[in-house]
């Protein structure tokens, strides 16, 4: 029997994400029961922090692209929800905004991406770059319908019944509008990641990875290159679409200053420092830029700063912290973690491994067995 | 023999059973004012091995890339299984079913071997994005059997103990064969091999040799390469290069013999009255 329950977890790739990521939301809605306000809306700020991370990794790990302008994508996001929930009018029901938003960033992230297709490294940084400056001052240049350098204030509808309902009868305490937003955002990242995992571990990501390890041999494979990286493109800005309909329904707010090209650098940090193309390292990523500051600025406060040499720590620590992963494991914190786990099990099977290939090949096998004992290099960051 | 699945792909050229499943005629290219190539033609028949051997600089490589569709000649038709190809991009090779090896290899470093091998054998999924997004029953479904495909090319070549490691790990034979396997997944009926010798020991050659000679069975193999006594011993015919002309052609035992071969090898200077007689692709090259 647990044999067979193996073979499933093996096997059935949808079932093992859904799993996952129903499991991930249980402990989520346990821990928004025992936190106030104040954390929740902090939950939402890493569920769509690590939804856009999430949609990044993949574009960058997977298919080697780099974005300077997910912020303006999440801009795009935040604003057309925001559009949609205009004040004192809020009957458009939220997963319909949601979609929206979605399909709108797709649109800009399609033309974007088809562009950047064409883009290599440091170009594509740069065109990427104008986006992320360009959309913000698109905001103050349509100053009538987008509100300027204020913003558009975001109307969130009342807690539906039902979910006050069913909160009252497990806990015995009233949902907050906080909780409920911090739940959605929640809600929203576990989609989110299961679609981006199914997608990472299926054919297209196989193919999105070929494209960033080898072109030609890429091509060669039948792949077309630019489908490939405009598709990827696409995928990433559909998240950073969603991230920002998050963003504005906990912020309440889409103003042009939430989208600096800070933003943008902040999502390429998180990514990095999670571990370039994996999930789980972007939520890792998007729960230290979420917790890390406020933490360091508590801690500088209880050792006697004043409050605004406390506030000065934050950066500091943040950046002290990244120079440390890049210098100590460049491949991230769960690339680090992978690649460890890689090297033990080389190291298990180098010495069976000449063996049971004499064994079973009908040619023989040309290594020696001394040779093959070459370690897997440092710098390979499989995905 | 063979533990790879689809018993019947491999019917190379089905509707021309003696017509050659890849010919060029009157091939031309010119970098800038350098003529790499000027009127090269040349065949490749089913269940055969055909070499394509030259002292350095004789155009081989550009050949080869005209024949995946890298270089585009400026003159000179691609004829596959008595189709002519228009203007050939790379990406159109593997739904030819042709397969090409590089002679860097150019293994994605970051994939484990299988998930190297299981990209060549790409050309024969055909889940769409939305099967994968939602990882729908038939997609993984797919997923196994490409999987197991691509374990069964390991197989046969002999490296299936490192499928889950990756390329840079390995010794350079084995990342060699993970090339030749992430090829042969494709199942091509034409397999196009660019200096598959280049770093292999004496003993190893030998065994590719064999393993050349074995999947002709299955498919037609074109080859470039250095090393004489492989291209003697595994090809139905060779095709001589030099400066970027046909200047022989036939079975090996003929093209040894060749004054012109020869002379190409040993660098002297050919007589005028063989140059020109060798210059199309006149089937018995030389005089």
């Amino acid at each position: 029997m647990p044999a067979k329950l193996q073979r499933l977890w093996r096997d059935s790739v949808l079932g093992r994400h859904v799993l996952v990521a129903l499991v991930g939301l249980l402990v989520v809605l346990l821990l928004l029961e025992t936190v106030n306000d104040f954390r929740a809306i902090q939950l939402s700020s890493m569920a769509y922090l690590g939804i856009a991370a999430g949609g990044l990794t993949i574009l960058t790990g997977l298919n080697g692209q780099i974005s300077l302008g997910h912020g303006a994508l999440m801009a795009i996001g935040a604003y057309t929800a925001a559009l949609m929930l205009p004040d004192r009018d809020a009957s458009t029901p939220l997963p319909l905004v949601v979609l929206v938003s979605v399909l709108v960033t797709l649109a800009v992230g399609t033309a974007v991406g088809a562009a950047a297709a064409r883009l290599h490294g440091p170009y594509l940084a740069g065109a990427t770059l104008a986006l992320a400056v360009a959309v913000p001052g698109i905001a103050l240049y349509f100053g009538e319908t987008l509100g300027g350098e204020q913003g558009l204030r975001v109307s969130m509808p009342d807690v539906p019944v039902w979910a006050l309902d069913a909160e009252y009868l497990l806990t015995g305490t009233e949902m907050t509008r906080s909780g409920w937003v911090a739940l959605m955002a929640w809600t929203t990242l576990a989609v989110t990641y299961v679609l981006l995992a199914n997608l990472s571990r299926g054919r297209v990501g196989r193919r999105w990875r070929a494209v960033r390890d080898g072109e030609v041999s890429a091509e060669l494979a039948g792949i077309r290159l630019g489908r490939s990286r405009v598709s990827a493109f696409m995928v990433s800005a559909a998240a950073a679409g969603a991230a920002g309909a998050m963003l504005a329904f906990t912020v309440r707010l889409a103003a042009p200053s939430g989208f600096t090209l800070t933003l943008s650098l902040t999502l390429l940090t998180a990514v990095v420092l999670g571990g370039l193309g994996s999930l789980g390292g972007a939520l890792v990523g998007a729960a230290l830029l979420t917790f890390l500051p406020p933490f360091v600025t508590s801690v500088g406060s209880d050792a006697g700063l004043s409050d605004l040499r406390a506030a000065e720590l934050a950066p500091l620590v943040y950046g002290l912290v990244m120079i440390a992963v890049i210098l100590l494991a460049p491949a991230g914190i769960a690339g680090s973690f992978r690649a460890w786990r890689i090297r033990r099990q080389a190291r298990v099977a180098v010495a069976p491994a000449p063996v049971a290939a004499s064994a079973t090949g009908t040619t023989g096998t040309p290594d020696s067995p001394t040779r093959s004992t070459v370690p897997t290099s440092s710098k390979g960051t499989p995905t | 023999m063979s533990a790879t699945s689809s018993p019947a792909a491999p019917s190379p050229g089905a509707a021309s059973a003696t017509g050659p499943v890849l010919e060029l005629r009157d091939v031309t290219v010119t970098f800038g004012g350098v003529t790499a190539l000027s009127g090269v033609g040349l065949a490749v028949r089913p269940h055969q091995v055909l070499g394509v051997i030259g002292p350095n600089g004789a155009g081989k490589t550009t050949l080869f890339n005209v024949a995946c569709g890298f270089v585009t000649p400026d003159t000179g038709t691609i004829v596959r299984e008595s189709r002519e190809l228009g203007r050939l991009h790379a990406h159109q090779l593997a739904g030819l079913g042709m397969a090409r090896t590089l002679q860097g290899l150019g293994l994605f470093d970051r994939m484990s071997v299988l998930d190297n091998v299981v990209v060549g054998a790409d050309r024969h999924a055909s889940v769409g994005f939305l099967g994968s997004l939602l990882a729908l029953p038939r997609a993984a479904r797919e997923e196994r059997e490409l999987r197991e495909r691509a374990r069964a090319v390991l197989e046969e070549l002999g490296i299936a103990a490192y499928a889950d490691r990756y390329p840079p790990s390995l010794p350079y034979p084995v990342r060699k064969r993970v090339a030749l396997a992430r090829a042969l997944a494709a199942e091509p009926t034409l397999l196009l091999l660019d200096e598959p010798a280049s770093g292999l020991s004496a003993d190893e050659m030998d065994e590719l040799g064999d393993l050349v000679r074995s999947l002709t069975d299955r498919m037609s193999v074109m080859l470039v390469e250095h090393h004489m006594d492989l291209v003697m011993r595994v090809c139905d015919e060779i095709t001589v290069l030099d400066f970027g002309r046909v200047i022989a052609h036939g079975t090996p035992a003929e093209v040894r013999d060749d004054p012109a071969v020869l002379a190409a090898y040993l660098g002297e200077v050919v007589g005028d009255e063989d140059a020109p007689g060798a210059l199309p692709a006149t089937p018995e090259g030389g005089r």
